[in-house]
């Protein structure tokens, strides 16, 4: 049997996918399999997100060397719904909202491969938002005032210095 | 009773309309994910849990600012039979995982079925709005006042650092999938396609099959959705997915043209031979169907074939899908005779949109 990619070299991969009950079969060679990887059912582009993210999760080297400072990841456990970090890492999907919270020594370098980033800058919930925005509101004022110490305008950060008081008072007195 | 209304016609009402570009993008979508405080995420809730969920966020439906945005249907996953249920996922009105996973699950639909609020599916909460043509922004806009609406009334799991927490890390942050559905015939044709998805790959966005995760590219239709949730505002994410698909309209365009001025006969002679097939052959297996529509889809685009619409188009995709076959002619039936009835399905469709 040939490739029915390239018509050329004997079919050596032979898939069957049975989606819906529907039933396609594949036949490629390996150099159409190699190329077309993403689109071949049953390998990568058939692989489900959470097999993929297990991948990552697993991946634990300071666990493995058991360096001080962070827990052994296969030791935590989230005490709210009793997921543990090793079951996390098998599904891919966390238990409830406070996983977050008890795996969170574990989470930066997962968060930064999946999202290239990880913090949150987007919608925030309008009840519980208002702190949030004064939160943000710090942040970027003390990037500014770092700016304006780095080029000398001493005034300019003294104003920014006060402002930052005063919402950092307004949010203590909540 | 459930209400059957969604399910015994292909087209949502949305799809009638003309919308923008739509000889191009078939459709936009928004999905936001979010869940409640406290509750653990439906994969680990209990019973009583999920029930509690789904009773608390019905009931937000009762209250005018949710009720501004239309008359909504409730319907229960377990009063409805495994054939509706898969032709609500052929629909894109719920998930695949809604339909077969959930514990307690239900979605709430608009009457014009273009707002699909799914309840405790992997999430708690997943407000979806799918709009006809290329309506990413205006899909967002309502998505997000909708979920404005329902966080009046209930406590979202949110975090200062990590934003709106999901069951899964893919989402976490904005909880924000937005995606539009293409028809890129010209693109496949020309054989540019390869290396568009590569470079649409590189910015953040990924491509799929129409079905979602793990499904082909069939018919020459792509999915277009942004990857990351995390790190980008939602206003971010749209502009983005908008902007890379504004260009890829516009390669489209320029290869239809050119196939056009440099291939008018070529194209002409596969428009029509897959016109002829279509509206005589006895037997059609779905990857045939999902190819020769395109290249019929592609007909009606350019001007080469009267009597068609893209609506009809539309409805075709939906209808020869496998759960709407047999919807539609009432059999539980095996694959090669799946075949048949679509091939009758489509003739009769074609032959009767030529003669109105």
């Amino acid at each position: 049997m040939l490739c029915q990619e390239c018509n050329k070299r004997p079919a050596t991969l032979h898939f069957t996918k049975i989606v819906n009950g529907e039933k396609t079969e594949f036949h490629i060679c390996e150099s159409c399999a190699r190329e077309k990887g993403e689109m071949i059912p049953g390998t990568a582009g058939g692989f489900s997100i959470h097999n993929l993210l297990s991948g990552l999760l697993d991946f634990d080297p300071a666990g493995k060397s058991g360096s001080a400072g962070t827990p052994p990841a296969k030791a935590l456990q989230c005490e709210e719904c009793g997921m543990t970090y090793s079951q996390f890492s098998k599904i891919g999907r966390f238990g409830c909202s406070s996983c977050y919270k008890y795996f969170d020594s574990r989470l930066d370098p997962l968060f930064k491969r999946v999202h290239g980033s990880t913090s949150h800058v987007g919608k925030v919930p309008a009840r519980a938002g208002g702190r949030i925005k004064v939160k943000r509101q710090i942040a970027d004022l003390k990037r500014e005032l770092q700016e304006s110490i780095t080029q000398e305008e001493f005034e300019e950060a003294a104003q920014i210095r006060d402002q930052i008081r005063e919402l950092e008072k307004g949010i203590a007195q909540e | 009773m459930p209400n059957l209304r969604f399910t015994e016609k292909a087209l949502s009402d949305w799809m009638r309309s003309d919308a923008a570009d739509s000889e191009i993008v078939i459709s936009s979508r928004v999905r936001i994910a979010r869940n409640l405080q406290h509750v653990p995420f439906p994969m680990l809730a209990s019973n009583e849990q999920s029930e509690e969920v789904l009773n608390k966020l019905s009931e937000v439906l009762q209250y005018d600012d949710v009720h501004a945005f239309g008359d909504f249907h409730t319907l229960d996953l377990i009063d409805i039979d495994d054939l509706d249920k898969r032709v609500l996922v052929e629909k894109h009105l719920i998930s695949p995982s809604l339909a077969n996973e959930s514990r307690n699950g239900a979605v709430i639909l608009s009457e014009d079925e273009s707002v699909s609020i799914m309840i405790n599916e992997e999430d708690h909460l997943r407000i979806q709005c799918l709009y006809p043509g290329f309506q990413v922004k205006e899909a967002w806009e309502k998505a997000s006042a909708i979920d404005d609406a329902f966080e009046a009334h209930v406590d979202y799991a949110f975090d200062d650092r990590r934003g709106y927490l999901t069951s899964c890390p893919t989402n976490v942050g904005t909880g924000v999938r937005a995606s539009v559905m293409m028809h890129l015939p010209a693109l496949v044709m020309t054989q540019q396609i390869g290396r568009i998805l590569t470079a649409v790959s590189q910015v953040g966005l990924t491509v799929r099959g129409i079905y979602g995760e793990g499904s082909e590219a069939m018919g020459n239709l792509f999915q277009i959705s942004n990857q990351i949730t995390l790190g980008q505002t939602e206003q971010e994410v749209i502009e983005n997915l908008h902007g890379v698909v504004l260009q890829m309209i516009g390669h489209e365009r320029t290869a239809r043209e050119r196939l056009i001025t440099d291939s008018r006969l070529r194209i002409t002679d596969r428009v029509m031979r897959s016109y002829g097939i279509l509206s005589h052959a006895a037997v059609v297996d779905s990857k045939e169907a999902a190819q020769r529509l395109s290249d019929v889809r592609l007909g009606v685009d350019l001007g080469l074939l009267d009597g068609l619409s893209i609506t009809v188009m539309n409805e075709l995709n939906v209808m020869t899908q496998p759960g709407f076959l047999q919807k539609t002619f009432g059999e539980d039936m095996r694959t090669d005779e799946r075949d048949i009835y679509r091939a009758q399905l489509i003739r009769d469709t074609i032959n009767a949109a030529k003669q109105s």
